[in-house]
């Protein structure tokens, strides 16, 4: 069974107390956006085979919304941060690195500002 | 319809040719499809040879005379979500659009076995859609008056004739009990390999290539349209390109520079040992998301529900088998003393509305057919027909005029999340 630490209360959390939430660091486009860019960020998924950041609700337990970055063609999670957290963190990036050491992000995690993410990651 | 044609290398299969191979002790029989090497160019390349790429390439050939064809696949044929489903064929749907094609393909598949000339062992048995509460009672009769309309013959029935149709099933149960259900006596169930099967050979037949162990690396355009695709084999041109990969169509459509509206999830299934017959349905009871069949081999054949994440392993998790065979043991308690044999998942497209996506898309010549999502077996010959047509004319026929890409921007969808429930 997948399991994932919940970030908020530290507990090892199993598949069944968990809600998924999709995927993660979607930038919202409201009234005032454009056609496309509404449908993108209703409907287009990166649905990536491999590394995919996403939500979370820890449903059956501290009830708060977590982001965890999980391999879909392994299942192997490289770590779980909070909500908060405009995008992936460095410690994320290097446990992604640590596994496929050729894998590069396409936003800057070092970067303290959340308007650093580029627009790939933000679609 | 004209049958199959019957080349040198497959031979037609006919009582005839049984009873003269068993003469000559079955050194007759010839391999039913040919594995060539790949040319360096075709008039159409399909990425994955499943049931809905083979149907399209055969319908390419038999509808439109298209043959220079080329089926691509990265594994082996049928090896992907068509030998992977519970082989479930009905068209009990609520809206318009999707009972068109899944009707044409029920049609189809009652005479696929004539057609091909491979038996595709259609089990016409009948499909039983159980309501067990008031919410699903509301849903189906409202499903039944919209069949009516649409022409597709089913029925709504009472829980005793459930009973009589159906001695195992216990339709008082305290949490779940049967108030009723949908019925399709047209529907019924088929060998899923044999489908993809029947295609391959006829396909081959026609002197199309099928080429296995092939995977897709890359998508070459130019000028806003596809030029070629890089393989495993390696780089084959082409003129126009139908990308039918099921839980993998996003990770084609990045090849190729846009996105879908997908998102691949697993979706497993089970069997049980095998009993004697008990079960001449095919039963569906969505609200405890489970399904039901009895195999001819008398495996139970039981469906569950899709995980809730992202995954491409096809495998699923075990509370999910847990939670499924739990539920459907209060409404077929029998099943409670049965052993499980083998346990299975594959990768399925869900999209938005669970409906489907037969489209153009914003690359020349590359078009797509995906998002079949839980329940695309049923629906293969009407998707080949209807793909085929799509991609032999540049623009979508009657069929797939409806399961267009540019529905999720207009907001114009075909809403079977809430007709069919999540398992279909």
């Amino acid at each position: 069974m997948l399991t994932l630490t919940c970030p908020y209360c530290g507990i090892a959390a199993e598949e069944t107390e968990l809600q998924p939430g999709g995927e993660a660091h979607l930038k919202r486009f409201g009234p005032g956006s454009s056609d496309a860019e509404f449908e993108a960020y209703l409907f287009a998924r990166r649905n990536p085979k491999g590394v995919h950041f996403e939500r979370w609700r820890h449903a059956y337990g501290c009830g708060k919304w977590f982001m965890a970055a999980r391999d879909t063609a392994t299942l192997q999670v490289y770590g779980t941060y909070k909500a908060q957290t405009p995008f992936p963190t460095p410690e994320i990036v290097a446990a992604i690195q640590h596994r496929h050491p050729q894998w590069r992000p396409d936003f800057d995690a070092t970067s303290p500002t959340p308007t650093s993410a580029p627009e790939g990651l933000t679609q | 319809m004209p049958a199959a044609p019957a080349s040198s290398s497959t031979g037609r299969y006919s009582v005839f040719a049984i009873a003269r191979e068993a003469l000559r002790l079955h050194s007759g029989w010839k391999r039913a499809w040919a594995s060539p090497e790949p040319r360096r160019k075709y008039q159409v390349v399909i990425v994955g040879a499943g049931g809905h790429g083979l149907a399209t390439a055969y319908y390419l050939g038999r509808n439109f005379g298209i043959t220079d064809v080329a089926v691509i696949e990265k594994g082996w044929l049928g090896g992907g979500n068509t030998g992977r489903n519970t082989t479930i064929i009905r068209s009990n749907y609520l809206q318009d659009p999707s009972a068109a094609i899944y009707d044409k393909a029920l049609k189809l598949y009652e005479n696929l076995s004539q057609d091909l000339n491979y038996n595709i062992m259609f089990s016409p048995r009948g499909l039983l859609m159980l309501a067990q509460t008031e919410h699903e009672v509301r849903g189906y009769k409202r499903t039944a008056h919209a069949n009516h309309l649409q022409g597709v013959a089913t029925e709504w029935i009472s829980p005793r004739r459930i009973k009589d149709m159906l001695p195992i099933i216990n339709i008082d149960g305290p949490r779940y009990p049967v108030l009723g259900g949908l019925y399709q006596e047209r529907a019924g169930t088929a060998r899923h390999d044999a489908v993809a099967w029947g295609y391959a050979r006829a396909c081959s037949a026609m002197g199309m290539h099928i080429i296995q162990n092939c995977e897709v690396t890359g998508i070459e355009t130019q000028g806003g349209k596809v030029a070629a695709v890089n393989t495993g084999k390696g780089r084959i041109e082409c003129d126009k390109l139908a990308l039918i990969a099921a839980g993998h169509s996003s990770v084609l459509a990045d090849m190729a520079g846009f996105r879908l509206p997908i998102e691949s999830l697993a979706l497993q299934a089970l069997v049980s040992e095998p009993i004697k017959p008990c079960c001449n349905l095919v039963i569906m009871a969505n609200t405890v998301h489970g399904y039901l069949s009895q195999s001819d081999k008398g495996e139970m054949v039981i469906g569950g529900g899709t995980d809730g994440f992202n995954n491409y392993t096809q495998r699923g998790s075990w509370h999910h088998v847990e939670e499924t065979v739990r539920a459907l043991i209060e409404t077929f308690p029998m099943l409670s003393r049965l052993k499980m044999l083998r346990q299975w998942g594959g990768i399925v497209d869900m999209t938005g509305d669970r409906s489907p996506i037969l489209s153009a898309t914003p690359v020349g010549n590359i078009f797509v057919n995906c998002g079949w999502g839980t329940g695309g077996f049923k629906a293969i010959p009407g998707s080949g027909w209807a793909m085929a047509e799509l991609v032999a004319q540049g623009r979508p026929g009657p069929l797939a005029a409806d399961f267009g890409l540019d529905r999720f921007a207009q907001g114009r969808f075909i809403d079977e999340s809430v007709a069919a429930g999540v398992a279909h």
